[in-house]
């Protein structure tokens, strides 16, 4: 006979038994020992049929294929630029994947993305020990100029971008910046001084009640008084 | 000789007054305080980042590194030399061999996860505190665990059996006329939760057999009261409002 231990959204912690009997499976962050199934992480368990995940609430960032990210020219090598990930890995950005204009070989790289600058990559290919090819060559990737730059929890991200974008739209339209959101946990926030002062607290507001439900109002109300 | 009563009163299988928090350091990625009796123990955690110098990284699995440091006027009132010395080195090894059991690093290869472990304040049992605010940490800053670490000292005080020593009843024979002549054996150690499988064990003074085996068991039941508190002060960092 299994039993489900857990309720959707409950918080549970590592090693907590999500349920027993072998009538459910084990999904994301959870795993399977004997007839028992454990979480693996402090997370929200998530109850989809018969399958059992847990939702992290705080962790590293994983990169993924496809993931749109922000990092930091670090480095500038032979054939590129090393970018760092605000991860433990730092990414390459080939020549070739960074601008859609042809590069010669003998031209100074550091003109065209020097050092320190900020990027908005998208990550192309990631290996069994991380190592990360990133590429600038499609709409929606950039340099980024003047603005500013904050760093939030990668599993906030979500909730700072909201359902198909809404909260993003909406600090963008009460605040009146341009936002760039990177999977990897930094924000690109640029506008008036104002603006990107307000904006970088609702962003902050979000990471810090991203738990809690009823957050867009929670928002709307913050930036109300504009 | 007999040992009576403990000197603070405790049942013997009774731990010290707990206090666990969750979170207590911002700037880290995990963090937690822990707290039994007087001894007060704040882990932080940082990572998984690139580890430097290079050839301690491992191209399998991340490495789990621990820092001990009891704080300058953490002891009775003589000052301790800050930085580290034999004995913190030593704690801090055996710390994270402790932990390792659980700790699954396998998706951060060349990485390290940092433990720093400091103790504004000691009353014995500082490694098994710290043990506990550790593990706390690590599911706070979201590494992927497979169980809890729990940790408590046990021993025997003169003839008892008891669970949580404290500073005075590790020197019983200075702080009890009584027990001028008794031994003390401190056996810190550190369980996954869900097992009871020992991830530390060591012990000061002697035991015999028989008496080492009532006080693992006696173990088994404190750390289950650890984990009790460990597992309220995480699901608070995120309870409702």
């Amino acid at each position: 006979m299994s039993q489900l231990l857990v309720n959707e959204r409950d918080v549970v912690i590592p090693g907590e038994t999500l349920a027993e009997g072998l009538d459910y499976l084990p999904g994301e962050n959870a795993y399977r020992e004997n007839d028992k199934i454990y979480s693996k992480v402090l997370g929200l368990a998530n109850v989809a049929g018969r399958v059992l995940k847990i939702t992290p609430l705080s962790g590293p960032y994983i990169l993924k294929i496809g993931d749109k990210i922000i990092g930091k020219v670090i480095d500038i090598t032979m054939s590129g630029w090393r970018v760092d990930t605000n991860t433990a890995y730092s990414a390459i950005l080939n020549v070739k994947d960074a601008s859609s204009r042809y590069i010669r070989k003998e031209e100074d790289l550091s003109k065209i993305i020097a050092i320190g600058d900020y990027v908005v990559v998208k990550v192309v290919n990631v290996t069994s020990q991380n190592l990360i090819d990133v590429s600038m060559r499609e709409p929606g990737l950039y340099k980024i100029t003047g603005g500013r730059i904050v760093n939030i929890n990668s599993q906030k991200v979500p909730r700072v971008i909201g359902k198909q974008g809404s909260m993003v739209t909406l600090i963008k339209d009460k605040t009146g910046c341009e936002i760039t959101v990177g999977q990897n946990g930094l924000v690109w926030i640029k506008g008036t001084p104002e603006g990107e002062f307000k904006a970088e607290q609702a962003v902050k507001l979000v990471e810090e009640k991203a738990h809690l439900e009823g957050l867009t109002d929670r928002v709307e109300k913050f930036l109300g008084g504009n | 000789m007999v040992y009576k009563k403990r000197l603070d009163g405790r049942n013997n299988n009774q731990l010290r007054e707990m206090e666990a928090k969750v979170g207590v350091i911002t700037n880290a990625d995990g963090s937690a305080s822990f707290k039994i009796g007087k001894t007060w123990a704040i882990a932080a955690v940082y990572g998984p980042r690139e580890l430097f110098p290079k050839f301690l990284q491992d191209p399998k699995k991340g490495v789990l590194r621990c820092y001990y440091n009891m704080m300058p006027f953490s002891g009775s009132g003589e000052r301790i030399r800050p930085g580290g010395n034999r004995r913190a080195q030593e704690i801090a090894m055996v710390m994270s061999q402790a932990l390792q059991p659980v700790v699954d690093l396998s998706a951060f290869p060349n990485a390290v996860v940092d433990v720093f472990i400091e103790l504004p304040q000691t009353d014995a049992g500082t490694r098994c505190a710290g043990i506990s605010a550790a593990s706390m940490a690590l599911a706070d800053a979201g590494i992927p665990m497979k169980d809890m670490i729990s940790s408590v000292a046990v021993g025997k005080v003169d003839d008892k059996i008891v669970a949580d020593l404290d500073y005075r009843e590790e020197h019983i024979e200075e702080f009890n006329p009584e027990s001028a002549h008794a031994s003390v054996s401190d056996i810190p150690v550190a369980m996954i939760n869900n097992t009871k499988e020992i991830t530390l064990l060591q012990m000061d003074g002697e035991i015999s057999q028989k008496d080492l085996i009532a006080a693992l068991e006696l173990a088994k039941e404190a750390t289950s009261q650890i984990y009790e508190v460990q597992k309220k002060a995480l699901k608070e960092r995120f309870a409702k409002e």
